[in-house]
């Protein structure tokens, strides 16, 4: 008997109790009645599976370690994709970051509408993930309610259009700010807390938020949401101080008074696309200016700073670094990249509601940043383009996607905790 | 707004306490794990409401077998739901936590999240997402007040809740404070490195944790769902953050404290429904955690934390 076999039947005990009452067993409501219902003979096919692989697995696990561990020394190490030479590395990099604009740019011109709707869908998470990159991958603070400052940069334009009449352009700087003032207001207080409190504040934050916006009916709409917000115009050049055109619309007659249709202004025929292109176009823009200006702040005393702390903290108190300040800057600078990523997405979709910033939000962002790779801007990209073309890829698998969500956040943890395309920064090191 | 009454007010504080005490009871899994290991066990409602659901199982089970006598319906809705909490407790510590340990803080913080999502939405898929409802199993109760104006009504089932609260949080105070595995606990909490040298089985005493918070969770689990008597999928997010914020309020890592945390929480959410607005529960329990990590983080019975370097 191997020594392995107590504990091997034991993890298949707990294998079949912790799937046969949930999986193997089915509440049902007959009427007003409760049965209970075996589950389908799937299931208890899958269960058995289950149990066995479990236990054999645990049985022959000193067999099966070893044999790996052979394989692993006698097959020749990996190449690594990246040249070793640091300097290299970041040529690379910035080639890849070119090669990735140009594409975008192409793109809306390539393919069809609604390619380019999810497109625009994929920038979106892009621009969030890219926001949140610097709370939680470079400042290292978990915040786990980072959709706060998403809703509270949509209703910033829905409620500014539908109570004063700004336009699109004018409440893009104004929800930023106003979720920056959020995420200082919520910040000052809270940034001092360790970091698991930290986490645990912003998901309150993040829930007190949407259930504000859910019951202040009179002013939001409740659960009913928003709706008829324009879409955002092209600002027209002044040619003709007669005409007096104020904003150029993509819709096929305009909506409000001084707007003219896009497609009479250029005498080109109507054409349902041009909308879609051109909401793609702005989120393009937003996007390369937020990785523009998260590669500044990178390089600036702050950005290390965010960094420093990150990985020892006590170690910057001792070098005299204000510590709520810096923690102060990335939260309310991140937030305000969530409060942009909002406005546009009011703009996008003309209807919000709190359905559309509940925790599952949060976790999807979180999701990005860390399958990306804390701190790191390619990877993070990647990770959005793949969050989100995954699931309207496998739509059959729609059921399965929240429950590989979870399992792929846990996976990513013990296999590969820096990430998919980890941060890499300038070192240098004394030889020796 | 109407005149003072007494009775209305008793009436409130005896729900307020009725639903803190399961907070409490939840609560406890959150600090026994923090005090051990400093981490957010975020998993940890979803364990709850598979406690629930297991209690369902076996309510209904045993109601197909034409088990009718109550006493032994509770028993055995409480010994199955705690034995599949727990386990699942145990298998969620050894697949997602145990291998994160002695790293950065926030890695088996994302974890957990993630298992959160999944034991969510793993309840969702095989038993759907609507709600499912059993019958009132105990109903009745002792009433107070003149027959004209309000009642007090004091429910069995609330002595049930009251009576297992206080029966379970007994039982593991005395656990804690006289068996060899709690002293065993209490010095893994005190120093884990040392406790290791003295050869203690470490990994066994937090394994140990995770099924006894769990086991507690199943406990509040059943006794919920016997008095609300619907349950869903998505309880255990909402219900984890309030226990949580139970046992940050009565100081993270003290046993005294989730209980009286949790009371607190129970009370204040009680009141706000009762005088305020129903819909702005939740915006005051999140709002009382801010205040209380603002003034006092180490809560009302916690330690202050001393950082190591």
């Amino acid at each position: 008997m191997p020594a392995t076999l107590p504990f091997a039947a034991f993890t298949a005990l707990v294998t079949f109790l912790v799937s046969f009452p949930i999986m193997g067993l089915k509440l049902v409501k007959e009427g007003t009645q409760l049965t209970l219902q075996s589950g389908t003979p799937g299931a208890w096919t899958f269960i058995g599976l289950a149990v066995l692989t479990v236990f054999l697995f645990q049985l022959f696990r000193p067999q099966i370690a070893g044999a790996t561990a052979g394989l692993r020394s006698r097959l020749p190490a990996m190449p690594s994709v990246m040249p070793e030479d640091e300097a290299q590395k970041a040529r690379i990099e910035r080639v890849i970051l070119w090669v990735l604009i140009g594409v975008a740019l192409i793109f809306p011109f390539a393919s069809s509408r609604g390619a380019v709707d999810l497109a625009t869908l994929v920038l979106i998470y892009v621009m969030l993930g890219l926001g949140l990159n610097i709370v939680v991958g470079l400042a290292g603070l978990l915040d786990l309610g980072y959709v706060a400052f998403y809703a509270v940069g949509a209703y910033s334009y829905a409620l500014l259009n539908e109570y004063f009449g700004l336009s699109f352009w004018a409440a893009l700087p104004i929800g930023g700010l106003l979720a920056a003032t959020f995420g200082f207001i919520l910040g000052f207080p809270v940034l001092r807390l360790r970091g698991d409190y930290l986490a645990i504040v912003t998901l309150g934050f993040g829930e007190i938020i949407r259930i504000l916006l859910n019951n202040w009916t009179s002013v939001t709409g409740g659960p009913n949401g928003i709706g008829g917000i324009p879409k955002p115009t092209l600002p027209a050049i002044q040619t003709d101080p007669e005409l007096a055109v104020v904003g150029l619309e993509f819709g096929r007659r305009a909506k409000e008074a001084g707007n003219v249709p896009f497609h009479e202004y250029f005498g080109i025929a109507y054409n349902s696309s041009y909308k879609v292109m051109f909401l793609y176009i702005i989120a393009l823009l937003l996007v390369l200016a937020t990785v523009y200006v998260i590669n500044r702040l990178m390089r600036m005393p702050v950005g290390r700073a965010w960094e420093a702390l990150r990985e020892d903290e006590i170690a910057c108190r001792s070098l005299g670094l204000n510590r709520t300040a810096i923690k102060l800057s990335a939260f309310t600078i991140g937030a305000s990249f969530a409060g942009f990523a909002g406005c546009f997405f009011a703009a996008r979709q003309g209807f919000i509601s709190p359905e559309s910033f509940t925790f599952i939000e949060s976790a999807i962002i979180l999701a990005i940043v860390v399958l990306g790779g804390m701190g790191s801007q390619l990877g993070v990209i990647l990770a959005a383009v793949l969050m989100t073309i995954l699931p309207e890829v496998a739509r059959e698998f729609a059921e399965y996607r929240m429950l590989m969500f979870g399992l792929v956040m846990v996976v990513m943890m013990i296999w590969r905790p820096e990430g998919l395309i980890p941060m890499k920064r300038p070192k240098l090191e004394l030889a020796q | 707004m109407l005149a003072f009454d007494p009775f209305y007010f008793a009436q409130q504080l005896l729900n307020g306490l009725t639903i803190g005490s399961t907070y409490a009871l939840i609560a406890i899994g959150y600090t026994m794990v923090y005090g051990i290991i400093g981490m957010i066990n975020f998993a940890h409602g979803e364990i709850y409401m598979i406690g629930m659901y297991s209690a369902f199982v076996a309510i209904t089970g045993m109601a197909a077998f034409g088990i009718e006598f109550l006493p032994v319906i509770f028993v055995g809705a409480l010994l199955f739901a705690m034995l599949i909490s727990s386990t699942v407790g145990w298998a969620v510590e050894r697949v997602a936590y145990r291998p994160l340990r002695g790293g950065n803080r926030l890695i088996p913080l994302i974890s957990a999240i993630g298992m959160s999502i999944f034991l969510q939405n793993y309840v969702r898929l095989f038993q759907g997402s609507s709600d499912v409802a059993i019958p009132h199993l105990l109903s009745g109760g002792y009433t107070f007040g003149a027959a004209d104006g309000f009642q007090t009504t004091l429910s069995y089932m609330q002595i049930l809740i009251f009576v297992t609260t206080i029966v379970s949080m007994g039982a593991l105070t005395l656990f804690i404070a006289k068996s060899r595995m709690g002293r065993a606990c209490r010095a893994v909490a005190e120093d884990l490195k040392m406790a290791n040298l003295l050869g203690i089985d470490t990994n066994r005493v937090i394994s140990f944790t995770f099924v006894i918070g769990a086991a507690l969770a199943a406990v509040a689990g059943v006794l919920l769902g016997m008095y609300y008597g619907v349950t869903n999928p998505y309880i255990g997010f909402i219900a984890g953050l309030k226990a949580f914020t139970a046992a940050v309020l009565g100081g993270i890592g003290s046993l005294p404290g989730a209980m009286l945390g949790g009371i607190i929480l129970g009370i204040t959410e009680a009141m706000t429904s009762a005088y305020f607005a129903t819909e702005y529960k939740d915006v005051v329990a999140f709002g009382l955690l801010v205040l209380i990590l603002l003034f006092r983080p180490t809560g009302i019975l916690g330690k202050p934390e001393v950082e190591k370097i």
